[in-house]
């Protein structure tokens, strides 16, 4: 299957019709029903194209329907999976899934959040960066056109902690409920560590997140890039104890990151890489209204967050995309 | 005896429409030559300078520029470039 460039890299699951029939069992969708079209190339694919991958992948049948959706949302013009593809950043994917289903399929969204060792996230994203590359044709060194890539892109998923958190999820802010099935998909990075382990209060410690959030892509480019926050429980107890809102937080973290953009025209400091001269004299937003995106995941011990910063925004580049799962 | 394991076909199952490249000018004299910015950083100015080098040697020019470098080359635009240049120059930079 290696040699057929059926895989990542990784050996594979051998998609026998037992397995398969077994797969299409987690989804109360019809085997032949065509639900996406699947970039680069856009071959309509059916759910049992899809269920086929995700046995490769190591899929249990009741992920199906988080993998099926996971491809509903990147597989559309607002995403852009063919340009997150064909870009040369080190971009891919990154899916977060809220709501009962992720509790259900025992998604993990505490302790190594971000990494392995638990089989829903470890392989939900790897069926669907498969399905993109069996069935859209879209592999490394072919559309895939990425310089360096990240681990990430290998599949990279994970659900938001949001039992324990009195803020709203990641989902609801995106005009969802909390009893819904809700998967979001992002173009990201790998994600970098944020370390703070000294501020005792909100006021110090979103200076420092908004200190490294700055940086994110790079210093110079603004307005342009979206990010995704992953605050962990021990840093967003700083907020919640503190009685701040999600909505506070956001607002003040963006006075923070507004930009003086005379430190940052190309030629400035010495460095060739900035904006155009005619933007000098102005102070904009790091990121545009609503481009930088909260979850809160991560292991109950550490005072540490993570940054997964984005890629080019709007109609020109990727749109954060959300739906809910259909069982 | 053999143990035959069958494995059902992750792929699309198409096989691509293989087309051969349109024949290359010779020459660009006297023909069309389409200047296509995808739109990139920088490109202008790569466009820019071949322009100039094109129409000092009396080849005609025109210019044609990608919404976003992000996607593909909408088909109306692929169709104006097909329909009225001989040859077409796509510029990538940054």
């Amino acid at each position: 299957m290696f040699e057929r460039s059926w895989t990542d890299g990784l050996p594979v699951v051998p998609p026998t019709a037992e397995r398969v029939r077994k797969m299409l069992g987690g989804t109360s969708r019809s085997a032949d029903e065509i639900v996406v079209s699947v970039p680069p190339n856009l071959i309509e694919c059916s759910v049992e194209k899809i269920a086929i991958n995700a046995v490769m992948a190591g899929c249990k049948p009741e992920f199906l329907p988080v993998v099926i959706s996971a491809l509903e949302t990147i597989c559309t013009e607002e995403f852009n999976m063919h340009g997150v593809l064909a870009t040369t950043m080190s971009v891919g994917p990154v899916f977060v899934v809220n709501g009962p289903i992720a509790r259900d399929i025992g998604m993990n969204s505490g302790i190594n959040v971000l990494g392995h060792g638990n089989r829903a996230n470890s392989t939900i994203g790897r069926a669907v960066q498969l399905v993109i590359n069996n069935v859209g044709g879209g592999g490394p060194g072919g559309v895939d056109r990425s310089t360096l890539g990240h681990m990430g892109k290998q599949g990279f998923c994970f659900s938001e902690n949001e039992l324990s958190s009195p803020w709203p999820s990641l989902a609801e802010n995106r005009g969802y409920s909390s009893s819904q099935n809700v998967i979001t998909a992002f173009t990201g990075e790998g994600p970098r560590l944020v370390m703070d382990q000294k501020s005792r209060t909100p006021e110090s410690l979103i200076r420092t997140l908004a200190e490294h959030l700055i940086s994110t892509v790079s210093s110079r480019v603004v307005v342009g890039m979206d990010a995704m926050l992953v605050l962990s429980p021990e840093h967003s107890a700083r907020f919640h104890e503190a009685g701040w809102s999600k909505d506070r937080f956001l607002e003040e973290i963006t006075g923070m990151m507004m930009i003086d953009t005379d430190n940052i025209i190309a030629g400035s400091g010495g460095i060739e890489e900035g904006l155009p001269a005619e933007l000098k004299g102005m102070s904009l937003p790091k990121f545009r209204p609503g481009g930088l995106l909260l979850a809160q995941a991560g292991g109950p011990a550490g005072l540490f967050s993570a940054i997964i910063g984005g890629w080019l925004n709007g109609p020109s580049g990727s749109e954060p995309t959300s739906k809910e799962i259909l069982l | 005896m053999t143990n035959t394991k069958v494995l059902l076909d992750p792929t699309s199952e198409n096989a691509p429409a293989e087309r051969s490249l349109s024949k290359r000018p010779e020459t660009l004299i006297a023909l069309t030559v389409g200047l296509l910015d995808i739109s990139k950083g920088r490109g202008d100015i790569f466009l820019n300078r071949l322009e100039e080098k094109l129409t000092d040697t009396g080849i005609k020019v025109l210019r044609f520029k990608k919404p976003t470098f992000t996607k593909p080359a909408p088909v109306d635009l692929r169709h104006e470039i097909a329909s009225k240049c001989d040859a077409v120059i796509e510029a990538l930079a940054d």
